[in-house]
């Protein structure tokens, strides 16, 4: 038995698929045989060719129409007789080899689209690289799976997902995760609890320890992985599932009910996403709202900055979908372990310490402003609420709402409509922020406190290292001091708090933050129902005491043991 | 053979008009071109045509050499001038 991070739960057993990001790599070669590599050009096209096709037949059934016809322009691209036949060309004028032709002819339309004025055609530069790369892939014979058209159901094995594996992935014969680096709170372990996938991360070499095709069990819960296990396990582990699913099927029965302590102390319990197409996992969990729309993976996985209306629609498509609950987006947060491609950025010492999310955003106001238009226009779609990332100041704070107040007035002289009633509020996830969040709380209509970089910061520990792993605790009494001071300060200016990290959907921490007098939860969609579970069951006027008692202890471990024992 | 024609739909020629267009060029043996403000591209490359970016209103000629020239001219003309059903 392995073990590692548990990062979603639930049980999976199957057949193992192990992914390799092995990297395109072209050299130039002088060749002899042209036939042979004009050969290789048009075999890879073909057989690019039956992909796109099987792919475009899937996406029309299972995404509809309009999806389907990007796949239909990519297949065209692969036709183009200007790009093919360039490349034959090339391949005989000059004597070389088929993927450094086809490399050069395909990047001279690359960056013939990237040119060009409209905004729409040069987004088209990215549809060209991607129909490229499948191309060159095939040419070097690069094993490569194509994780849209899964036939098996599998259980991936990767060194890690990137976004776009999680996000073009056929999730109905995907059974888990598990991936060799990330903790908790990696982009992996996000997306499968979003997903509602089990997965284990952090196992450091699984993708050495297990070959495709290996039976493979492991439990999301616990972080047990088991490789080729005897019958009895296996049939244990049927069980567990079978158990596991049972649970689950009872918490289907706290749908449609309130949030609401035993004593009558009412909630907001509400869910992070990541995409629109999250949104549905958000109301099969019966979510009373958006508490973190990380806008960002808007802006990942491509090669430009999206546009206005690109922006304006995802917005709008999140707002509708579960109007009229409340749904906090958050402004760009990039930078730290987020990069853009096309966004060029000095190496820093310490990326979490530097250019990061608002810091960037004040200084490119062109990127800021264009996401703050598109937020305004969509807030008539729904209830939105704007949330900025790792203020840690108050002039950050009021430069921000500056630059809103700026884009408003702007919006007002083209006549150009917006919601009057939009929320502006900010993360506490700087120890800065949260020790002068009294000063803060009157420029804000509510806080919500991001336990992930709290952490971090407060404690001085890097989240994604593995050597120090266990001093990042959110049970540190430092950070539940900090915690209680937020949420007080609010209060004290009316403001709602409400909490959009990790620590938000665990059952040891919600006792807790519930006697604090936090008034928002934002978790995964998968910890909804626990949540309301466990919050039903207890008092209000019970949980103050017992805030009250963990704060005045001593170490982390004192109090993850007493929550341990009298709550979960 | 050369047909003059002028976009009408709202969008231009963005990725599915272009589609459109490219395939049903390529259903006639003839060469087929588009000249938009003195650029030509060959009109069965869907890379070609959407390099033109051309907009709403603008005027293209779509000019055709070969054994069903006149019929490739008019049908691709019509195509276009049909606002590609948008």
């Amino acid at each position: 038995m392995i073990k590692g991070t548990n990062a979603s739960p639930g049980i999976a057993l199957g057949k193992a698929l192990v992914l390799e990001h092995n990297e395109i790599v072209i050299e130039k070669k002088t060749i002899d045989n042209i036939e042979l590599e004009q050969k290789k050009l048009t075999d890879a096209i073909n057989k690019s060719k039956e992909e796109l096709t099987k792919v475009k037949e899937k996406a029309l059934v299972e995404l509809g129409a309009e999806k389907a016809e990007i796949f239909e322009a990519h297949l065209l691209v692969l036709q183009d007789p200007e790009l093919v036949d360039s490349t034959l060309n090339k391949i005989k004028d000059e004597k070389i080899n088929a993927d450094y032709a086809f490399n050069e002819v395909k990047n001279m339309f690359v960056s013939m689209f990237e040119s060009m004025d409209n905004e729409y055609m040069k987004e088209r530069a990215a549809d060209i690289k991607d129909v490229g790369n499948r191309v060159l892939r095939h040419i070097l014979d690069i094993k490569f799976v194509d994780l849209s058209t899964l036939e098996d159901e599998v259980v991936l094995i990767a060194h890690d997902l990137t976004p776009s594996d999680t996000a073009t992935m056929n999730k109905k014969k995907v059974l888990g995760f598990l991936t060799d680096i990330g903790g908790r709170t990696s982009h992996t372990a996000i997306m499968a609890r979003t997903l509602e996938t089990p997965a284990v991360v952090g196992l450091k070499n699984i993708t050495e320890t297990v070959k495709d095709g290996d039976y493979v069990i492991f439990n999301g819960e616990t972080g047990e992985v088991i490789i080729n296990p005897d019958e009895n396990t296996i049939n244990e582990y049927k069980d567990l599932k079978e158990k596991f699913e049972k649970e689950k099927k009872e918490l289907e029965s706290l749908k449609g009910q309130e949030s609401k302590t035993l004593d009558g102390r009412h909630v907001e319990l509400a869910g992070n996403i990541g995409t629109p197409n999250d949104v549905q996992g958000l109301i099969n969990n019966d979510a009373e709202g958006v508490g973190l729309y990380r806008t960002e993976f808007l802006y990942m996985n491509r090669s430009e900055f999206p546009t206005e209306e690109e922006q304006y629609e995802s917005y709008k498509a999140v707002l509708e979908s579960m109007n009229p609950k409340p749904i906090v987006i958050r402004t760009l947060d990039i930078g730290g372990d987020k990069e853009l491609s096309y966004l060029e950025m000095d190496k820093e010492m310490n990326p979490f310490l530097g250019y990061r999310a608002i810091r960037l955003c004040l200084d490119r106001q062109d990127i800021f402003k264009t996401q703050l238009r598109a937020l305004l226009r969509a807030s008539v779609h729904g209830n939105l609420r704007i949330m900025f990332p790792m203020i840690s100041s108050l002039e950050e704070l009021l430069s921000a709402k500056e630059i809103l107040e700026s884009v408003k007035s702007d919006l007002d002289k083209e006549g150009i409509d917006y919601s009057k009633n939009i929320e502006v509020g900010m993360m506490i996830e700087v120890p800065s922020a949260a020790l002068i969040s009294d000063i803060l709380a009157k420029h804000v209509d509510f806080f919500s406190i991001g336990t992930n970089d709290l952490i971090q910061y407060t404690t001085a520990v890097d989240r994604m290292n593995e050597k120090i792993h266990n001093l990042y605790n959110q049970f540190n009494p430092a950070v539940l001091r900090l915690i209680k001071m937020v949420i007080d300060n609010g209060h004290k200016e009316g403001k709602w708090v409400g909490m959009c990290g990790e620590a938000a959907g665990d059952k040891r921490m919600i006792p807790i933050l519930l006697g604090m007098g936090l008034d928002e939860f934002s978790m995964s969609p998968i910890s909804i129902l626990p949540a309301r579970k466990l919050i039903t069951s207890l008092k209000y006027e019970d949980m103050k005491p017992v805030a009250e008692k963990v704060v005045s202890m001593g170490t982390a471990k004192e109090i993850e043991e007493y929550m341990q024992n009298n709550f979960a | 053979m050369e047909k003059k024609v002028t976009i009408k739909n709202e969008s231009g020629i963005h990725a599915r008009p272009a589609a459109l267009l490219v395939k049903k060029a390529s259903e006639f043996e003839s060469k087929v071109e588009i000249d938009f403000n003195g650029k030509k591209v060959n009109a069965k490359s869907i890379m070609g045509i959407m390099s033109l970016g051309a907009s709403k209103g603008s005027e293209i000629t779509v000019i055709t050499d070969g054994s069903d020239e006149d019929q490739a001219a008019n049908e691709v003309a019509k195509l276009i001038e049909s606002g590609f059903g948008e």
